[in-house]
């Protein structure tokens, strides 16, 4: 055992090298794909190429007969067994869905949908006989255009009736919680300041590194499912309510998964496919998705038009703000389609404290991929309206932007603050993120190096841009979740175990693809238990080993996944002592645990957990009266969500012969209160960064008129590549969260909600004396060049 | 069915392939060399890149065939007695991986180009590995990575 000694002070704050890693960088890896089964069968997925027709035959002969197939299924051989896709979230009582199968049956809905499968020996067999599927379609016309598919000109589901899932609508003074939106408007339009702009949110897709794959072994007693997934206790409860399996006797373990940002957030047609084929067969099935397959058919996220309104007097002062979304579900409703645009309700308002605030919302269908959680899921486009707007503002006033947004703020001596959409904010200082963030940007030297380039017509023209953001996250109060409409809870469970030879095992229920669960829970299990960190080991993602959890997205693992966790090493201690007092003769009341040690006060005498945890493991010389075991579960619901802030500034340079934009340089302060492990935020707020700025500039999934998608591969869907991105300089402030024991914030969106405003605030700021006023995201030089020509003409 | 033989990480095979199989899933399939991993179907992404002969490709973009009688080293023969290459070490130590499906490819890459340019800039990297997608990182810590590498004296 490693001795404590060397444990630095404290682990909370120390940027730890990864645990992770290890295996990462040597390639000891354990992908799904990776896993071999004696007498595993391959699956390919015949998929629609329409993204709108009846299916009126199928020929499978050819395929059947090919060498090595064993079977090929379409969707009416399970049109009986293969039940129903979940939505989790009914955001109205109301709210229309058509039936979602895994596999269709006699009516696609959008292009990629699976019609039929086929399973064979080898991978190359089962692709092969694929192609042999004879599947006979009548086209119908597709629903595309997402605010003439809320207008129901063409109907996505035509046994619907209807495109509109849902409509839904926060008011504040329905809800009491501020004044009348239209009188503020009505108000501001004599004398005051209407701002009013209609915003479109592309559709993005994840594009996690490694492509979703399934292996199902059906052989045992119990079914073990791997799937690349963030989710293995969704797929496992899924599993059970949708194809009639208990529960008890499926296993699901989410192995090395290749990242997720929301798009592994999802129980999937594959899945339940992969289940039924293994099930049939009888054999362990292998389902390994191709990344045109991954970029077509796994979940898309954001599409929306967000009609934005905003009032204020003339000075400048915020007085109303009202936004009407259309949202784009695509053909279905996946896990949690419908409630993306719900989290991002309540942060319009954002880091302002204005007195009235109305959102509207209409879900609708059209027949493409069905969009759901995509990191930051409907908060960055909340910030995105909000910090666009406070731009115009600042324009109309004739102000800098930075002092319209101070003049709006909730000041830090006024938290806890109750906001306009109903939220308490706990805590947070905005005035000193951004004091931080305009120095490390050198904010007053780049606005005098503008003014000059202004001055002397120089093509190539500078822009500041700004995002000063909050976020509501850390997933989620179940009381709050329940009254939202949602199925499920939003708690976390956690479990300690100490081990007799003293290490220390800690089970999660959390499902890390990235995020370096292992490393800071070791941290916080070190540092509350007083054990080194080398001795823990983190246990996850896998449903016999975390038997309770509710898995990875919302930036909700540490803090409600982490705090469980400190709430079961709480639990370790209290046990602990009674059985210390017992071995050392003393008093209860006598003992001192500090250090990873039970002293008895005023003497030497005292135990260490780990020979206490050896203690246990003999029982010789327990008396009986506590339990002889040191391990503790503990279950977790947070109180409120955590609401990260910051402030981050953006400096691009647009050529204005070309509409070419350069980021020179970008700055983030982010504030996620008290930082358990440096390192790994610094990680996730990079790569948070470059998934905004990837919305800002380059990411855009396009469908063509027939409703194909024409970005059907990395060459065509852009990811940004290395030299795509800047350097960014990040810094942070700490504001303790007063909701959880330790203070914690979510880290893993705060990026991607932030950028994405203060990139495209940055080229509208280097256009504006040009007359352009947006530029359409992505913003490439085609888009940026056609705004300037517009800005010239207008 | 071709008979090719190929050194793999040191070791020798002689195999009979499709001569369709692309040399990443003659790794993976045949050999279990399952380090490396496949990202993409369009020769984007880097995840799948190998040495042959000392120098990167793209595994995916290879055919089995074309490696017969030639070496590969995959990130699973990066390490000699236990001890990390200089690369894997920096990737470490500079957080320079998350969900860590890019890195084996990122790391053959960035060995492949310090090897060519043992001192380069930010740029330099950047522009090197720009057949390399990363969803995770940002990019910033695997440049700094590849950097410190190279000054550690990677490239030997």
């Amino acid at each position: 055992m490693t001795t404590t000694e060397d444990r630095p002070a404290t682990e909370i704050g120390n940027p730890r090298l990864r645990k992770e890693d290890a295996r990462l960088i040597t390639g000891r890896t354990r992908w799904t794909d990776n896993i071999v089964l004696p007498g595993m069968q391959h699956i390919a997925m015949v998929r629609s190429p329409f993204a709108h027709a009846r299916i009126t035959s199928i020929d499978t002969e050819a395929a059947r007969a090919a060498t090595g197939v064993v079977a090929v299924i379409t969707g009416a051989d399970i049109a009986d067994e293969q039940g129903a896709l979940p939505n989790a979230w009914a955001v109205v009582s109301d709210q229309q869905a058509p039936v979602h199968p895994s596999m269709a049956v006699d009516h696609v809905a959008f292009a990629g949908e699976i019609v039929a499968m086929v399973i064979a020996r080898t991978a190359a067999e089962a692709n092969d006989a694929a192609e042999l599927v004879d599947v006979d379609y009548e086209e119908l016309a597709p629903a595309l255009e997402l605010r003439a598919a809320a207008r129901d000109e063409v109907i996505a589901h035509p046994d619907l009736g209807t495109n509109v899932s849902a409509v839904w609508a926060y008011d504040s003074a329905e809800s009491g919680t501020g004044g009348d939106v239209e009188a503020a408007i009505a108000a501001a339009r004599n004398g005051g300041i209407v701002i009013e702009k209609e915003i479109r949110q592309q559709r993005l897709i994840p594009a996690f590194m490694e492509p979703r794959a399934i292996v199902v072994d059906p052989t045992t007693e119990q079914m073990t499912v791997w799937s690349s997934t963030q989710v293995p206790h969704f797929v496992r409860i899924f599993i059970a309510l949708v194809l009639g399996i208990p529960e008890s006797k499926i296993r699901v373990i989410a192995p090395d998964v290749g990242g997720g940002f929301g798009g592994k957030l999802q129980f999937t047609p594959e899945e339940v496919l992969t289940v039924i084929a293994a099930r049939r067969t009888g054999k362990p099935c292998k389902y390994c998705e191709t990344r045109s397959e991954s970029l077509m058919a796994a979940h898309h996220g954001r599409d929306q038009w967000q009609q934005v309104t905003l009032a204020a007097t003339a000075d400048g002062t915020v007085t109303g703000l009202k936004v009407e979304l259309t949202v784009d579900m695509g053909a279905y409703l996946g896990l949690v389609t419908s409630a993306i645009p719900l989290l991002g309700a309540f942060m319009y308002n954002g880091i302002y404290k204005f007195p009235s605030y109305h959102l509207g919302i209409t879900n609708v269908f059209t027949n493409k991929t069905w969009t759901d959680a995509y990191r930051g899921a409907g908060r960055p486009e909340a910030t995105y309206a909000i910090e666009r707007v406070m731009d115009e503002l600042a324009a109309r006033v004739g102000v800098d932007p930075l002092e319209i947004r101070e003049r709006n703020w909730i000041k830090h001596e006024e938290f806890p603050f109750s906001t306009v959409s109903g939220l308490q904010y706990d805590s947070g200082n905005y005035e000193a993120a951004t004091a931080k963030a305009r120095e490390l940007f050198g904010y007053d030297d780049l606005r005098k190096e503008q003014a000059e380039r202004r001055e002397s017509g120089d093509p190539v023209q500078l822009g500041i841009g700004i995002s000063t953001y909050t976020e509501m996250c850390g997933l989620a109060p179940s009381r709050w979740l329940g009254s939202m409409g949602y199925v499920g809870g939003g708690w976390e469970h956690a479990a300690v175990r100490m081990l007799p030879t003293g290490k220390v095992e800690v089970v999660t229920g959390t499902s890390p693809h990235g995020q370096g669960h292992e490393t800071a829970w070791s941290q916080l299990v070190a540092d509350r238990l007083g054990v080194a960190f080398e001795d823990v080991e983190v246990l996850h993602g896998d449903t016999q080993v975390a038997v309770r959890g509710l898995d990875t997205y919302g930036s909700r693992s540490l803090a409600v996944g982490g705090m469980a966790v400190l709430a079961a090493a709480d639990k370790v201690i209290e046990k602990a002592k009674p059985i210390a007092a017992q071995l050392l003769e003393a008093n209860t009341d006598d003992l001192d645990f500090s250090a990873g040690r039970y002293g008895v006060r005023g003497t030497d005498a005292g135990m260490t957990l780990a020979e206490l945890a050896f203690a246990v493991f003999q029982g010789h010389k327990l008396d009986g009266s506590a339990e002889g075991c040191l391990d503790a579960d503990a279950t977790l619901d947070p109180d409120d969500f955590s609401f990260p802030h910051g402030t981050h500034l953006c400096a691009v340079e647009v050529d204005t012969e070309t509409g070419e934009t350069k980021i020179r340089s970008y700055v983030s302060v982010d504030d996620v209160g008290v930082v358990v492990n440096p390192l790994i935020v610094e990680g996730q707020v990079h790569g948070g960064l470059a998934q905004g700025i990837a919305q800002a500039l380059y990411e855009e999934a396009v469908h063509d008129d027939s409703g194909t998608l024409i970005t059907g591969s990395f060459d065509q869907y852009l990811l940004p590549g290395a030299p795509d991105l800047p350097r960014f300089e990040t810094a942070r402030t700490e504001t303790p969260a007063t909701t959880n024991q330790l203070g914690v914030k979510g880290v893993g969106e705060a990026g991607t909600i932030a950028s994405t405003p203060a990139v495209v605030n940055a080229i509208v700021d280097a256009l504006r004396p040009l007359g352009v006023t947006d530029v359409v995201m992505p913003c490439t030089p085609y888009r940026v060049w056609k705004a300037i020509q517009e800005g010239a003409q207008s | 069915m071709t008979r090719i033989t190929v050194k793999v990480d040191g070791s020798s095979f002689t195999d009979e392939v499709e001569p369709r199989t692309l040399l990443v899933h003659y790794l993976r399939e045949q050999l279990g060399k399952t380090g490396t991993v496949v990202g993409c179907d369009t020769g984007n992404c880097g995840s799948c890149t190998v040495h042959l002969d000392g120098r990167s490709v793209k595994s995916c973009s290879l055919l089995a065939v074309q490696a017969d009688g030639h070496e590969v080293t995959t990130i699973e023969g990066l390490s000699t007695n236990g001890q990390l290459h200089p690369m894997q070490q920096a990737f470490h130590e500079h957080h320079a991986l998350q969900c860590g499906y890019c890195t084996p490819g990122m790391i053959m890459q960035s060995i492949d180009l310090i090897a060519d340019n043992p001192d380069p800039s930010d740029e330099d990297v950047r522009l090197g590995l720009e057949g390399n997608l990363c969803r995770c990182t940002g990019y910033q810590n695997i440049v700094k990575a590849v950097q410190a590498a190279a000054a550690a004296g990677g490239a030997q």
